[in-house]
């Protein structure tokens, strides 16, 4: 009895979109919230962000991107089948209101947590500047969906082969170097990423919200392996967060603490591919 | 006459010490996570159970927080008649085995016991477990007497030793019952908490099937709070009662520097990946966990018990309990803390970490510690630690688990504005009925208490589920 994937497409080479029937999780989530998914009995649990919802339809989407063996693993399910275990929704809602002009930078694997927030600030009223970048052209994902709900959207890549040839935070740079004014700023992506952004949009007095992927295990606040120092308190990104203010984040407590798998991570994954291929 | 019935035991010479259980071998159980003590045998069983007085006035009954009638099931083990003992036992509780492996029977019935005044009390605890065992071992019980179908909902939230009991005796009085869990699998403390080598996860399975087959419906993977709000559970699934039994399921840190660092672990956390996980499992199983060779734990508790065993079951060269108070004052089990002694566990008393020390990449290598010495007594009436200036010391470790206790799950009360609690995050209650300060919301266990103990919140869930009936038979 578990959740039923009901579409599932490869929108890059290393990201998968899937539409899944959680009938009680659409009808409650909001943007910003996230889900924990396991996959079978041995699973291991994994939080992801909720990309979109329908609740007359009862489905939830995620998108992922390929990083390690749980989401390598996602990937190979296909329509029909079935994810054990589908929590949510988890995390505080982020409602921002109507704040005036935002950036919106979506790096990555970040691009995708993004988008739900893009939608609702633009849906606020909210003047929405996105930037999104990607390692290279056809990992750019969302496109199309960030351009809709944006009013101006500025794509980077770091090989030079789609728009500006660089990072989102150069681009962001460009931009305030131009004079252009910002009310606030919300940057999703990985910790090197949000870091960046938080370092020059500190120097330019510009309030950044982040989006942390922390690594979790009940999502609930009970065990705290998603903990991070927020200012001089420890937060816990699955029911303080996931949304914090960047300028008052540990980053470098935050780098180490996302490391510290690193080598159990790289295991699983080969183990799970000896036994795809010998499969 | 009475006298005549009470005769046998009298005449007989008292057997002054409890019979033994086997245990596994200290140096041999270190590697595995099987449980420690085998349990009685038949044999041993009915010698013990012969043991018991048959006092008049049993005492030991008012020593059990879910007041199961111990004389007679005790008897009834004497009498080697392992149907009624059993059918006794769960007339009073649901989760008997867990109870026979996890309750300090030492501070209750057992406690109690007229033997314990001369000599060693019965072993309650042991023949709980015994009848228990052999009942899954040859499915003896007779069937539970379920009353007729009233056709009212209610729903308990949180799967745990509280929940668990309220659902139990809730569906034998005839309510139709939905038991809600957050995590993938039931339990609560009993299964992410207490190890496999305490409580074999196969014992609690059959537990939980046991109050499923009384008709109760369980939903895991439901954070009541988030999913549902407890007014939705009225309104919109049309439940006449909720039971909150959703426990202290926070863990509270010292709040010293470095506590962030890498091999600084929650006790939750640490247990959670290894129990509800199986993380001890990896790469079979796909949690990952770091155990270091050199483990600290802080805190004297059941649960820094657990964690400090569990560190040298996962490898530990050296495993040391840190605890601010001394020996007397610790809150943990006497049986964990002599288990633990015996697996080669260190323990170091009235010292308290000041900081864990880190090295340049973030990883735990050591502790700054501070020694205590005792002054006044506290609220608790234990005498209150009181640091020793100038008495810091450094040692060294590659791991530290927090068991320093824990604080009440607030997603609910969050969700629940009209929920009253107190200042520590604890929902108030009426002690009768278990009844919050929004009528037909019931709530019991550590929610209630703050942590306290796996019989005490199935105490607190059969007080509750006995409020709910008489709320719901008013209406």
């Amino acid at each position: 009895m578990g959740f039923k994937i009901l579409g599932r497409d490869d929108i890059t080479t290393e990201s998968v979109r899937m539409v899944v029937a959680a009938p009680f999780v659409a009808r409650k989530c909001e943007p910003g919230q996230f889900v924990i998914l396991r996959l079978d009995e041995r699973g291991e649990r994994i939080p992801l962000t909720i990309a979109d919802f329908d609740r007359g339809a009862g489905t939830v989407t995620i998108i992922f991107q390929k990083v390690g063996k749980t989401t390598y693993h996602l990937a190979t399910f296909r329509e029909g089948e079935e994810i054990r275990d589908f929590v949510g929704p988890l995390g505080r809602h982020l409602d921002l209101g109507k704040i005036g002009t935002v950036a919106c930078l979506g790096g990555g694997l970040g691009i995708a947590p993004i988008y739900p927030k893009v939608r609702a600030l633009k849906a606020g009223g909210n003047y929405v500047v996105s930037i999104i970048g990607a390692r290279r052209k056809d990992f750019v994902i969302l496109e199309d969906e960030m351009r809709a709900q944006s009013d101006e959207l500025f794509v980077t890549t770091d090989d030079g082969s789609y728009g500006l040839h660089g990072f989102v935070t150069d681009q962001l740079k460009l931009l305030l170097e131009e004079g252009r004014k910002f009310d606030t700023c919300l940057a999703v992506g990985p910790i090197p990423m949000m870091e960046a952004v938080c370092k020059l949009t500190a120097a330019h007095d510009l309030p950044t919200l982040v989006s942390l992927d922390t690594i979790m295990v009940d999502g609930t606040g009970m065990c705290g392996s998603c903990r991070v120092t927020v200012g001089d308190e420890t937060k816990f990104t699955c029911v303080d967060g996931p949304v914090f203010d960047g300028h008052q984040v540990d980053w470098l407590e935050a780098k180490a603490r996302q490391r510290r798998y690193h080598p159990q991570e790289r295991e699983a994954m080969e183990k799970f591919e000896t036994e795809r291929g010998t499969a | 006459m009475a006298g005549k019935e009470r005769e046998k035991p009298a005449k007989k010479k008292v057997v002054e010490k409890k019979y033994p259980m086997k245990e596994q071998p200290a140096a041999e159980r270190i590697r595995n996570y099987k449980e420690v003590p085998y349990g009685y045998d038949v044999e041993t069983a009915v010698k013990e159970a012969r043991r018991c007085l048959q006092c008049k006035k049993p005492v030991c009954i008012d020593g059990c927080p879910v007041e199961i009638d111990i004389s007679a099931f005790v008897l009834a083990i004497a009498n080697e008649d392992f149907a009624e003992a059993i059918r006794v036992m769960k007339s009073y509780n649901n989760l008997p085995a867990v109870c026979g492996r996890v309750c300090p029977q030492e501070d209750q019935c057992e406690k109690v016991c007229v033997l314990a005044k001369k000599f060693e009390p019965v072993a309650i605890g042991r023949l709980e477990r015994f009848i228990a065992d052999y009942d899954y071992e040859h499915n003896i019980a007779p069937p539970t007497e379920i009353a007729p179908p009233k056709d009212k909902k209610v729903a308990v939230v949180g799967a745990g030793p509280a929940g668990l009991t309220a659902a139990g005796d809730l569906a034998r009085m005839g309510y139709d019952v939905t038991l809600y869990e957050a995590f993938h699998n039931t339990g609560g403390v009993l299964r992410y908490g207490i190890p496999e080598f305490r409580l074999p996860k196969a014992i609690l399975d059959q537990e939980v099937e046991y109050v499923k087959s009384l008709g109760v419906k369980v939903e895991c993977n439901m954070v009541i709070g988030k999913i549902f709000t407890i007014k939705e559970l009225f309104n919109d699934l049309s439940f006449e009662a909720v039971f909150i039994g959703t426990g202290a399921g926070l863990p509270r840190w010292m709040k010293v520097p470095g506590e962030n660092l890498i091999g600084v672990y929650s006790a939750n956390e640490w247990l959670t990946r290894i129990n509800l996980m199986r993380a001890y499992e990896f790469p079979e199983y796909d949690t990952p966990i770091w155990a270091g060779k050199n483990v600290a734990v802080i805190g004297g508790g059941n649960t820094a018990m657990d964690s400090v065993r569990t560190g040298l079951r996962m490898g530990a060269e050296t495993a040391t309990i840190y605890y601010r108070r001394s020996e007397k004052e610790m809150p943990a089990r006497i049986e964990e803390i002599e288990h633990a002694r015996e697996e080669g566990v260190v323990f170091n008393f009235l010292v308290a970490p000041d900081r864990v020390l880190g090295t340049d990449d973030g990883w735990v290598r050591g502790m700054e510690l501070c020694r205590m010495e005792l002054g006044e007594p506290d609220e608790s009436g234990r005498r209150r630690p009181v640091r020793c200036e100038g008495s810091q010391y450094e040692v060294e470790c590659d791991m530290v688990v927090v068991a320093v206790g824990t604080y009440p799950n607030p997603i609910i009360p969050e969700a629940t504005p009209e929920l009253e609690v107190t200042k520590w995050g604890t929902i108030k209650v009426d002690e009768e009925t278990g009844m919050t300060s929004v009528p037909g919301v019931f709530a019991g266990g550590d929610i209630v208490t703050g942590g306290a103990t796996v019989i005490s919140a199935m105490g607190a869930g059969k007080r509750a589920a006995r409020g709910i009936d008489a709320y719901l038979s008013d209406k």
